[in-house]
């Protein structure tokens, strides 16, 4: 699959994000997406977290950039993103964690998520020399629709970046080209109109929805928002590419954590237990 | 102290909502088309007579426009300086400018034919607008407001109520303004199909900011001809307290191409802007992304937001308008700061001088002209906007003041 095909003025990526699709796409299964706020609940346990996340059988990692104003979540990653930037989390410190992470693992692709504001502030361009040295594959970053192209996609694409956008059902098929066009690596579909780990969509719709986008888009799909347990992991990694777990896998974190909101003795394990039931869940998803 | 040599000061936005290098629409992808919708609406009401005959009528018969343009003697007599005018617009229906707004917004929601309205507030103006239009016209109204906001405005809280409002509280981040217009965002997001939301100051993403200063332009179209009348030219100059910045925008945009109209905007200074504790956002702050444009913003070195601070909730917010933030860029407007303590001394002086009990957030406004007015000479005219009655705030004020009620 030509994972690049329609990207503008894409420079030569890292290829992870390609390779483990086509991987998966051998296996003949759906790919697990956890997604992790970084820095949550502190820095080590973040980044033991991290580190742990590909054995337990997360196929790609989302990792969340905290943002004090997110907009697009719900109030289970507002509050890691609250702990995480209570603890003193910055940009600086997710991009050193990335680079330690690919120390060690040089195949499972990392995809930043975040708000544009700290990579404004950050500065577009050393942040992205910054994210490909540190070993960083995708950019999600939910306040950037189509409209505001020039800001970050565009530069990211010309650094080797894979820019990863949304689409959600509001993208009808008149607008889905206007999101596509831009995008690499893999498509996001958000199951839902709503924030994050809300509600949850039947499975009649995400199959609808991801048939429609086959249509316009020869990337792989990834479907997330208000998937919770592995049976639904399952379901949604049998109509599409990937599925992506975040809310759940914050809410873990928070009730492993003591009266301080300190790391307990089984914050690491606890999570990483999680992934390994989702990840089940979607091997057990076989495709025809 | 204008330093710009454009041709006019009104040309923006461009088609993409920016305001030169501020402005946008940095929204998730969920509310793109909504947002591309109701440019769409908007773009044919405003050159709808039938959508500016609407507005007119419910202008004059509900809300009480025109509002005076009152010179104030005893005030004037005090500074021994400029001669003052208040704009009243606290003389509005509900009390302060917002409802001007509101009626153009909900009445653009009808069009559309949302059935659904959300808001965000801060002071609990806008709030009290949007739940008092609301109930005029049948919709059900849900108004987002901090907990911190709530538990200082309690009055406004239950003028809300009493229209049928349901006032929803917000607990996340600081529990302000900031934080009403995420779970206002958050809402929008997820009840996209019937829902109108309805902004309460010239922020967020285009075309709202255009938009909701269209709607508060009134204010100036109305001082223009009314200081015309009464001194037969210009006023000097023009000052107008700045939260979000829809009454100040209201009252300059229609003298921004008039040069020798001096424009000041007055920011909520809180604690005074070098203790870091302030609302100050053009004074203090730098440029960033947040709701939806790109303005400047108090934000710390990792492009974090910080949290406002300010005796007045309606200027609690740690951003301000994208078109001011081009205004301060390009020169045409001059932004100052007063602080709580400045805006307390004032609040008290208009009370006792002219028995106009201001709202905290126009108080600013009339402390940077106690700071300015005195030196000036008599014939200068300066309009201050009153943009909103004290009443909701007589408790806060009182509180701060040390006295039992």
């Amino acid at each position: 699959m030509a994972a690049n095909s329609n990207a503008a003025a894409a420079a030569a990526d890292s290829g992870r994000i390609r390779r483990r699709f086509e991987a998966l796409k051998a296996e003949g299964r759906g790919g697990l997406v956890a997604f992790v706020t970084a820095g949550d609940p502190d820095r080590a346990t973040s980044a033991e977290i991290l580190a742990g996340l590909p054995a337990a059988g997360a196929d790609l990692i989302e990792l969340g950039m905290p943002f004090t104003d997110p907009m697009a979540d719900g109030p289970s990653v507002q509050a890691a993103s609250q702990r995480a930037l209570a603890k003193g989390i910055t940009l600086r410190q997710i991009l050193e964690m990335v680079r330690v992470f690919r120390q060690g693992d040089d195949e499972t692709p990392i995809i930043l998520m975040g708000y544009y504001n700290p990579i404004y502030i950050y500065g577009v361009e050393a942040f992205l020399a910054d994210f490909r040295s540190a070993g960083a594959d995708g950019l999600i970053v939910v306040d950037l629709p189509p409209e505001e192209d020039a800001e970050l996609c565009l530069p990211a694409l010309a650094a080797g970046a894979n820019f990863i956008r949304l689409a959600t059902p509001t993208t009808d098929d008149k607008r889905l080209p206007t999101v596509l066009s831009n995008t690499s690596g893999f498509v996001y579909y958000v199951a839902i109109a709503g924030i994050t780990g809300t509600k949850s969509a039947a499975s009649g719709a995400i199959d609808e929805a991801v048939t429609r986008l086959r249509r316009h888009t020869e990337l792989p799909i990834a479907v997330g928002f208000g998937i919770k347990t592995a049976q639904q992991a399952a379901e949604v990694a049998a109509i599409a590419d990937a599925a992506v777990v975040g809310s759940a896998l914050v809410d873990r974190v928070k009730a492993s954590l003591d009266a301080e909101g300190n790391a307990g003795p089984d914050t690491v394990s606890g999570l990483l237990g999680l992934v390994s039931e989702l990840a089940e869940g979607v091997r057990s998803a076989r495709k025809d | 102290m204008v330093t710009s040599s454009l041709n006019t000061f009104k040309g923006g936005p461009d088609e993409a909502g920016h305001f030169g290098m501020f402005g946008g629409r940095y929204v998730a992808e969920t509310l793109m088309p909504l947002i591309l919708d109701l440019e769409k609406a908007y773009e044919a009401a405003k050159v709808d007579p039938d959508f500016k005959r609407e507005i007119d009528y419910y202008a004059k018969y509900y809300v009480g426009r025109p509002s005076p343009l009152y010179f104030a003697p005893r005030l004037t007599e005090h500074f021994g300086g400029a001669k003052i005018y208040f704009k009243r617009e606290e003389l509005n229906h509900t009390g302060a400018h917002k409802i001007n707004n509101v009626m153009g917004q909900i009445l653009l929601a009808r069009r559309m034919g949302k059935r659904r309205i959300i808001a965000e507030t801060g002071a609990g103006q806008h709030g009290v607008a949007t739940a008092t239009v609301c109930a005029l016209f049948d919709l059900p109204c849900i108004v987002y407001m901090g907990e911190v906001d709530i538990a200082r405005q309690a009055p406004n809280v239950f003028r809300m109520k009493l229209q049928g409002a349901e006032v929803r509280p917000v607990s996340s981040g600081s529990k302000t303004l900031k934080d009403a217009l995420n779970e206002a965002l958050r809402d929008w997001v997820a009840n996209v199909e019937d829902t109108f939301y309805c902004i309460g100051t010239v922020a967020g993403p285009h075309p709202y900011p255009e938009m909701v200063r269209d709607f508060q332009k009134v204010i100036g179209e109305e001082t223009k001809a009314q200081v015309l009348e009464a001194e037969g030219r210009l006023p000097d100059s023009l000052v107008a307290c700045i939260g979000g910045g829809s009454n100040a925008i209201g009252l300059f945009y229609p003298f921004l191409d008039d040069k020798e109209v001096r424009i000041f905007g007055v920011e909520a200074g809180g604690h005074g802007v070098e203790t870091g504790e302030h609302a100050a956002s053009l004074t203090g702050g730098s440029p960033g992304v947040l709701h939806g444009n790109r303005t400047y913003l108090l934000q710390d070195d990792d492009g974090q937001i910080l949290e406002a601070t300010s005796i007045s909730a309606g200027l609690d917010y740690p951003g301000i308008g994208p078109e001011h933030a081009w205004l301060h860029d390009s020169g045409r407007v001059e932004y100052v700061s007063a602080t709580d303590k400045e805006a307390l001394e004032a609040f008290q002086l208009c009370s006792r001088l002219e028995g106009i009990i201001p709202a905290l957030e126009p108080s600013h406004a009339l402390a940077h002209v106690a700071k300015v007015a005195p030196e000036l000479p008599r014939d200068h005219i300066m309009v201050v906007n009153l943009c909103g009655r004290g009443d909701k705030d007589v408790f806060t004020v009182a509180e701060a003041l040390g006295v039992q009620l």
